[in-house]
């Protein structure tokens, strides 16, 4: 029996890891772990199991043994409190406070999301050419500035958002470079996202479309590796299609796995270094632009 | 590593509604569809909740297994990864049921 937290004879209960990490299959099929410290040597490398039942509130494991009765009652010196709160419901709500700045100026921002090397600034570089509307940029990046450089070498207005050690843009870094950037009226504004298939796509920015780039060298796989970003896009960018002569890829296979993850995403490709397939790109954004809907309506 | 920002998030929601009580428990749901690791939120919380009411307590993860509905046939389809697509034969779109919670559920103070 485990000395810390008293789990012993009873019903589905596994101890597995090396930090005393506990697994709980509840009747309901809810998996339930959680971690503490065991004080006492013991092997973790068996099944053991627990006398309680997990019903309702489930409160596990208050510290010692005595805890574990048939059914695990709540100390008598503290009081549960419910919260039902979205962990994520701050960026959420600072995502929102961000579109209603867009929508009041009429800015259409874009949120491009990749893994490193998609070739995501020379899209860029290429679109903010040839895009005939006012356009600005805000760079995410680690570390360095060698893509806002780049950027700004095409004339576009761009501030660049440091994360340091962060991995991803978050909605409130957006709010302090928009006051910084101060994107013009009636104008089409990118997000370059740290590059990441992972965190990115769990945090709202506030952005109309969110746009993944995801090359013909990255594997046609790399939606189903990374399902989350493929869902949440708006739009695929097939980038670097000018070296399918060269490699591998598999065209079908591509779009098969995409979607698998997203039935609903548009797929365009494109190859930003010879320009093929550019302009059905300069075609989604007119459509994804209020401006252009306006006009049109 | 986005769970250390994730994880920030929960000790900021219970700080906040502790208003100065001592933190004994917290208690999440998070989605087998989520895109987080309960792993990292359990590494990265005795460091963010450090300093503040929290510190001490005890954070308790519910996880919760992933489901989908068939938009065609109807079925509930147990669901490892966010898969989009039904096995049936229309290979139809799956909405998702399931799996996506990343919910502060409760928390036990003194």
């Amino acid at each position: 029996m485990c000395g810390t937290c008293g789990c012993s004879d009873g019903n589905q209960t596994t101890i597995t890891g090396e930090q005393g990490d506990h697994v709980h299959v509840l009747p309901d099929g809810t998996v339930v772990r959680h971690s503490h410290d065991h004080d006492q040597e013991h092997a973790h490398d068996h099944e053991h199991q627990h006398a309680h039942a997990h019903e309702g509130g489930h409160r596990h494991h208050a510290y010692g043994p005595e805890a574990h009765g048939a059914t695990a009652a709540i100390r008598s010196d503290t009081t549960v409190e419910p919260l039902e709160v979205q962990i994520l419901a701050k960026n959420d709500r600072l995502a929102e406070r961000n579109r209603g700045w867009f929508a009041g100026r009429n800015v259409t921002a874009v949120n491009l999301m990749s893994s490193p090397g998609s070739g995501k600034t020379t899209l860029l570089e290429r679109t903010l050419r040839e895009v005939e509307r006012p356009v600005s940029v805000l760079e995410g990046d680690q570390e360095t500035p060698f893509d806002a450089e780049r950027i700004r070498a095409t004339g576009a207005p761009v501030v660049q958002i440091n994360t340091g050690k962060g991995c991803h843009l978050e909605a409130e870094m957006i709010w302090h470079g928009l006051q910084t950037l101060k994107p013009k009226a009636d104008s089409l504004l990118f997000v370059e996202n740290v590059g990441n298939l992972v965190c990115p796509a769990l945090f709202d920015l506030g952005e109309a479309a969110k746009v993944v780039v995801f090359s013909t060298t990255e594997g046609e796989d790399k939606p189903l590796k990374y399902p989350h970003m493929f869902r949440v896009a708006d739009l695929v960018l097939i980038n670097k299609i000018d070296l399918i002569p060269h490699l591998d890829f598999d065209e079908a296979r591509a779009l098969e796995a995409i979607a698998q993850v997203n039935p609903s995403a548009r797929i365009l490709q494109v190859s930003a270094k010879t320009g093929a397939g550019m302009k059905a790109w300069y075609d989604w954004l007119d459509a994804t632009s209020p401006v252009l809907r306006e006009a049109t309506a | 590593m986005h769970e250390l920002a994730i994880t920030r998030n929960i000790v900021a929601i219970v700080d906040e509604k502790a208003a100065g009580r001592a933190v004994r428990r917290v208690r999440l749901q998070v989605g087998r569809l989520s895109g987080v690791e309960v792993k990292a939120i359990e590494f990265c919380y005795e460091l963010c909740a450090e300093g503040t009411s929290l510190e001490g307590s005890e954070l308790v993860v519910e996880e919760i297994e992933g489901a989908g509905r068939c938009v065609q046939c109807g079925e509930r389809v147990p669901l490892e990864r966010p898969v989009a697509v039904c096995p049936c034969p229309e290979r139809a779109t799956l909405s998702i049921e399931a799996g996506e919670e990343l919910l502060v559920k409760e928390m036990e103070i003194n």
